[in-house]
């Protein structure tokens, strides 16, 4: 298995540097190389013109690499100072000596750590900052961030730009993993693309665009997901009005993750959802699927008011749901396929009678999804864990729409599929979609969403604060709005497809909650 | 299909692969300590085995399994789900002295009486767990916590109750529940020797229901579901809060009726001598039987085994406790060649689909090129 090859990467001293690229694009795999967790087959790493090897994470972090996880790795029982000091408790000690030497490397790049607190008591935000200090702490002076912005709500993903700035102007050099291409681009000087385990391009931000960058990611072979006759009728299918959810967060403060929802999905109708990850676009599918409920607000699911109806019902009365995480909310891992095809839908036929399982009905119909959906698999009695994501993705569709739902709720549906599967999947979807089928579709992939839905919405903050036409809209203009840069109704500017970004009209919201779009055709 | 078939008998190796791995390492680990000892370890085995294996020892070896299957398989509910019941033993005690209290109180034909007090120990079973399975739902305590301070308290209820001029009569220097009248006494079955007890009956019937709720309904889909996944089944639309409270309250019901054999069969009454700690056999029972009704049996069957060899050693001049040292040493084999042959298992899987598929392509794109050329 070559996870990577032929990666040819420079980066330049006091600079962030960006490195994109699909999931399971191999980025990782080359930021387990440069820490020493992995070791390369063949090739060289250069450090201040040094041809070096590194072993192990130890060895890294002696010659100035540090990394911060994805995963951060604290001990929540622990005060911030323990935290840092330990494994480099030889450097400056464990008390007064650590102490001034954590102040002073947090004055000098504005970290703001307080050393006494309980880890435990800080946010995600403050136990990153943590993390950047434990590894400067151990003499880092290039560091590797490992998708720090994954967990970050916005403005906390300004603040640490900041942080990565002053660092930068420090001389130190920061390589920044991401695959959302806005940040990318307003905080790297460099570039780097990588696609499938090969390095494809290296950029600089001022001489491209997202949508290059995309390109470059996924590669122009990309089928597309485009869907253009429309399939719309006037029949409303999936009904929510004024839908508002607060919820409690890691720090116990209560957050409204939904403010007043609002939008219709007729039969036929394919409705995207745009937004950064953590806008409330997952809080928006739970509530629809009776995880979450709602604090206030309607959801009506062709004539019925489901809007407290527990998940089972929901999932009985016709809406089909393709998690964003398939692993945590979509498959028994440990089970066979054909337990599997049964899960969400065990009350139904042909998994099931009044009371018992029907054994031999599911497996039955596990081999026809295995072979109607092309499920690469030899049999119906491994575990679900011993497919490939794809494969898995596949079994997933195959189930949800085995069942006829009246709405299909798809959340990053191609998410880590390989490129032959997306297109079955959205092959799928357009089919059903033909038939009458409703579907929600939230998706990271602007192009697929671009491509799949009839209508667009941008999701902010919790709220929706833009539509747009997918007919007309580029990712650009979509992107600026998904920043909160854009609201209202989103027009495409065909001279100067950056126009919608360099407006200054950044205005309250208010003025896009109801279902229709507003009138005027200015862009807000 | 040749494929499938291969998968599944491997499956099938691999399960019984592991009891057989463990008992095997634990003979092993058991002749070192005995030989280390001083002992002969074969001449013990031999021992064992012939006096194991009388008509009588075979007895009264059924007679001690019955309820540490029944036990087995109230706490193997609750592993089916991830759940850790270690309150059977509260459980079944409560239970049975509730039983006992009421059953000694009042004088029914049979048909009543004997029922009466089966479903009282259910009910007073599943109240106890059910307590440990609501404050798991609504505040979160660990069901493992809860269900050991349960125990104590079940122990100290027991025990206020019991005395004197209260529930119990005093009887030489034991104390018990009022004896339960003729009609509450269980049928047995005759063998010319010793009785079997006719709970045997009730434990096959047992061992069934819960094969059949577990594996073959809705609900035991729900609850096994729940043990794989949390969040996937919540996703699916299984209620998980109330499915902890229903897994629990399944459990104590069986629970329940692990005093049953010994309260209807043997002491009709609940004395301060009533047998304790076969909650906790019955936790080494479900692990050494996978949770399986017919692994758990022929586990429970072992333990009646070696408790029965276990008073015949000493007679031969070995310490009696090596029988706890075996039964240690195997359920912490059990333990980990469970754990051993499951990730073996799941490796060897994965690399056999990933073969497969490749061979699949390679065989396809050899006869695309054959086609085209």
């Amino acid at each position: 298995m070559v996870a990577n090859h032929d990666i040819d990467i420079t980066v330049r001293r006091g600079t962030v540097h960006a490195l994109v690229g699909e999931n399971g694009a191999g980025k990782s795999t080359l930021m387990k190389i440069l820490y020493g967790m992995q070791k390369p087959d063949e090739g060289t790493i250069t450090l201040d013109g040094e041809q070096v090897s590194l072993s192990s994470p130890a060895d890294a972090i002696s010659r100035g690499i540090g990394m911060v996880h994805q995963h951060f790795m604290l001990a929540d029982n622990l005060t911030v100072l323990e935290n840092v000091v330990l494994g480099a408790e030889k450097l400056h000690g464990i008390g007064g000596g650590a102490r001034r030497k954590i102040l002073e490397i947090s004055q000098a790049y504005h970290l703001n750590v307080r050393p006494d607190v309980l880890v435990e008591e800080l946010g995600v935000a403050d136990r990153q900052r943590v993390e950047i200090l434990k590894v400067l702490y151990r003499g880092a002076r290039t560091l590797i961030l490992d998708e720090p912005t994954a967990v970050l709500v916005p403005q906390e993903v300004d603040a640490l730009f900041d942080n990565l700035r002053e660092l930068k102007a420090e001389g130190l050099t920061v390589i920044f993993i991401s695959h959302k291409l806005g940040e990318v681009l307003s905080v790297a000087d460099d570039i780097t693309v990588i696609r499938r385990g090969t390095t494809v391009a290296s950029v600089h931000p001022s001489e491209t665009s997202p949508k290059q960058l995309a390109e470059l990611m996924v590669g122009s072979e990309l089928p597309t997901p485009e869907t253009r006759e429309s399939t719309v009728t006037d029949t409303a299918m999936l009904r929510v009005v004024d839908l508002n959810l607060s919820a409690t967060d890691s720090d116990g403060v209560c957050r409204t993750v939904l403010d007043g929802i609002g939008f219709t999905i007729h039969k036929g109708e394919v409705l995207g959802v745009a937004g950064v990850e953590g806008n409330g676009q997952a809080e928006l599918v739970e509530a629809i699927m009776g995880i979450r409920d709602p604090d206030g607000g309607e959801i009506v699911l062709d004539t019925d008011d489901i809007s407290h109806a527990p998940t089972r019902t929901r999932r009985e009365s016709g809406i089909g749901y393709i998690p964003e995480d398939r692993h945590r909310h979509a498959l028994l891992l440990e089970s066979p396929l054909w337990e599997n095809r049964m899960l969400g839908h065990v009350t139904e036929k042909p998994n099931s009678g009044r009371f018992l399982l029907n054994l031999k009905g599911a497996r039955q119909d596990t081999e026809r999804i295995v072979r109607e959906y092309d499920v690469r698999t030899p049999g119906i009695e491994v575990t679900a864990a011993s497919l490939s994501g794809g494969n898995q993705q596949k079994l997933i569709v195959g189930r949800e729409m085995s069942h006829r739902p009246k709405l299909l709720i798809a959340a990053h549906p191609t998410r880590g599929v390989d490129v032959g599967a997306q297109a079955q999947i959205w092959d799928q979807i357009r089919e059903a979609r033909r038939e009458g089928l409703a579907v929600l579709l939230i998706s990271a992939d602007l192009d697929e969403l671009i491509g799949l839905s009839d209508t667009l919405r941008v999701m902010y903050r919790g709220r929706l604060v833009a539509d747009a036409d997918p007919a007309t809209i580029t990712p650009e203009e979509l992107g600026s709005a998904m920043t909160g840069a854009a609201s209202g109704h989103l027009e495409h500017h065909p001279e100067s497809p950056e126009s919608v970004q360099d407006d200054e009209h950044v205005q309250d919201d208010e003025h896009v909650q109801g279902n229709e779009a507003p009138e005027d055709g200015e862009s807000r | 299909m040749n494929a499938v078939r291969r998968v599944n008998r491997e499956k099938l190796l691999l399960q019984l692969g592991a009891p057989l791995l463990a008992i095997l390492a634990a003979l092993v680990i058991t002749s070192v300590i005995l030989a280390t000892t001083g002992g002969d370890p074969f001449r013990a085995y031999s021992v064992m085995i012939e006096f194991g294996f009388k008509s009588d020892s075979q007895i009264w070896i059924i007679n001690k399994a019955i309820p540490y299957f029944l036990a087995a398989v109230a706490v193997a509910v609750g592993f089916r789900m991830k759940l850790f019941n270690i309150g059977v033993d509260g459980q079944y005690r409560l239970a049975a002295f509730c039983a006992a209290a009421l059953g000694g109180a009042v004088a029914f034909p049979s048909f009543i009486q004997i029922p009466l007090m089966i479903l009282t120990a259910m009910f007073v079973g599943a109240i106890w767990s059910g307590i440990a399975g609501l404050l798991k739902a609504t505040r979160g305590v660990s069901e493992v916590v809860s269900t050991i301070m349960l125990n104590f308290i079940a122990a100290s209820l027991i025990g206020y109750l019991i005395q004197e001029n209260r529930l119990g009569v005093v009887e030489g220097n034991l104390t018990h529940t009022e004896n339960i009248p003729e009609s509450g006494h269980f049928f047995e079955i005759s063998t010319g020797q010793e009785p079997i007890g006719g709970f045997v009956i009730v434990a096959v019937l047992v061992g069934v229901v819960y094969w059949l709720v577990l594996n073959r309904s809705r609900f035991g889909f729900d609850l096994r579901a729940v043990g794989g996944s949390h969040s996937a089944a919540e996703a699916s639309g299984v209620n998980v809060k109330r499915m902890v409270v229903s897994s629990m309250l399944l459990s104590g019901l069986f629970a329940g009726l692990v005093g049953m054999p010994t309260l209807l069969g043997e002491s009709h009454n609940y004395g301060t001598d009533f047998p304790e700690g076969i909650g906790f056999t019955g936790i080494a029972i479900a692990l050494l039987g996978r949770n399986h009704p017919v692994g758990m049996a022929l586990a429970a069957l072992l333990w009646g085994f070696l408790e029965r060899t276990g008073t015949q050693l000493e007679f031969e001049g070995y310490s009696q406790e090596i029988i706890g040292v075996m039964q240690g040493v195997i359920v912490f084999c059990v333990v980990i060649a469970y754990e051993v042959v499951r990730r073996y298992g799941l490796k060897l899987q994965q690399r056999k689909v990933g073969e497969e598929l490749a061979a699949e392509a390679r065989a396809k794109s050899s006869n695309e090129a054959g086609a085209s050329a």
